[in-house]
């Protein structure tokens, strides 16, 4: 069954505690090759059926309405098996 | 006067606001996030709590709950509604309320007396205060990080939508210090720290007067019948 994936990031110009504090614990074990870290979430939407248009239309509509919240978040990528859409 | 207290799973502050409702002399009526009814109340507290864990956002899956067809009808029809913490969260999430909530600035969860500025005492939630008048209730919230772009925070402190302001220490990096909006016409207040944790002398904050005698939220629900014994 072929799976949708949809990624979710923190603004950009947002503050993101949760990444900070991610790059706080790897600054502490020694690991200084990294400057910053940022935290988004990934929702894998496994079909039951076929990926048409009109199913990657919905998905946007999700993505942007309920998936994330623009006030604080942008959608980076949606994806279908692997591959951009 | 019946004010309508809704539970959602997870809501862990929903029998205190009934409970504040009683002290400030209204009837509390307990409604459910999975019902389409809002039993005819007069006013809408939406608890703090975690609703749905905070999972995908903090009020994002509650913001969608049945009842809230009938809480974002209610609101824009003129019904006083308040949302404390994760029920400011649902208003925001809702879009009853603009901006946003993240994760505290410096990652921790706190729990402390706040004291606060009322900066607009003209809401159905506030109007029993004065503006410009400093409060002390408590606040705990891991995640009340207000934040809104510079035009919709420009907008909010331009027209009076600042309800109440962090005084001495801003605990959770909130644009502008705020603590608390209302949307323009006054009828739906958000704010983080939670006023129906200081409705009964005994159970608030310390004052200087005596320990836990502050019962500054108590004014809050007292607006609320206020403002609908005025219409």
């Amino acid at each position: 069954m072929p799976i949708i994936v949809v990624e979710v990031m923190p603004k950009a110009e947002l503050l993101d505690p949760q990444g900070k504090a991610v790059a706080g614990a790897l600054h502490r074990l020694g690991k200084d090759q990294f400057s910053a870290v940022r935290i988004g979430k990934r929702f894998e939407l496994t079909v039951d059926g076929t990926v048409d248009d009109a199913l990657l239309a919905e998905v946007r509509t999700l993505a942007d309405e309920m998936f994330s919240n623009s006030v604080i978040e942008d959608v980076v990528s949606i994806t279908v098996d692997g591959e951009a859409r | 006067m019946r004010i309508g207290v809704v539970t959602f799973p997870g809501s862990l502050d929903d029998r205190d606001a009934q409970r504040a409702v009683r002290l400030a002399g209204a009837k509390p009526v307990a409604l459910w996030h999975g019902d389409h009814d809002l039993q005819g109340v007069d006013a809408i507290v939406l608890p703090g709590g975690f609703s749905y864990g905070d999972y995908l956002r903090c009020g994002a899956i509650a913001a969608h709950s049945p009842i809230m067809a009938e809480v974002v009808s209610a609101a824009n029809a003129g019904t006083p509604v308040l949302g404390i913490c994760n029920g400011f969260q649902i208003l925001v999430e809702s879009h009853l309320l603009p901006g946003g909530l993240i994760r505290n600035d410096h990652g921790d969860f706190i729990c402390r007396d706040q004291r606060l500025r009322v900066e607009n005492a003209d809401t159905a939630w506030t109007n029993a205060f004065t503006a410009g008048q400093e409060i002390t209730i408590p606040l705990k919230n891991g995640e009340g990080g207000f934040i809104a772009d510079a035009e919709t925070l420009a907008r909010l402190e331009g027209e009076g939508q600042v309800a109440f302001r962090y005084l001495d220490v801003n605990p959770n990096g909130s644009a502008n210090d705020i603590a608390g909006i209302t949307n323009a016409r006054g009828n739906v207040v958000g704010l983080m720290p939670h006023p129906e944790h200081a409705t009964e002398a005994g159970f608030g904050p310390d004052t200087a007067a005596a320990m836990r005698s502050g019962i500054d939220g108590l004014a809050f629900f007292t607006s609320a019948i206020r403002a609908l014994a005025a219409v």
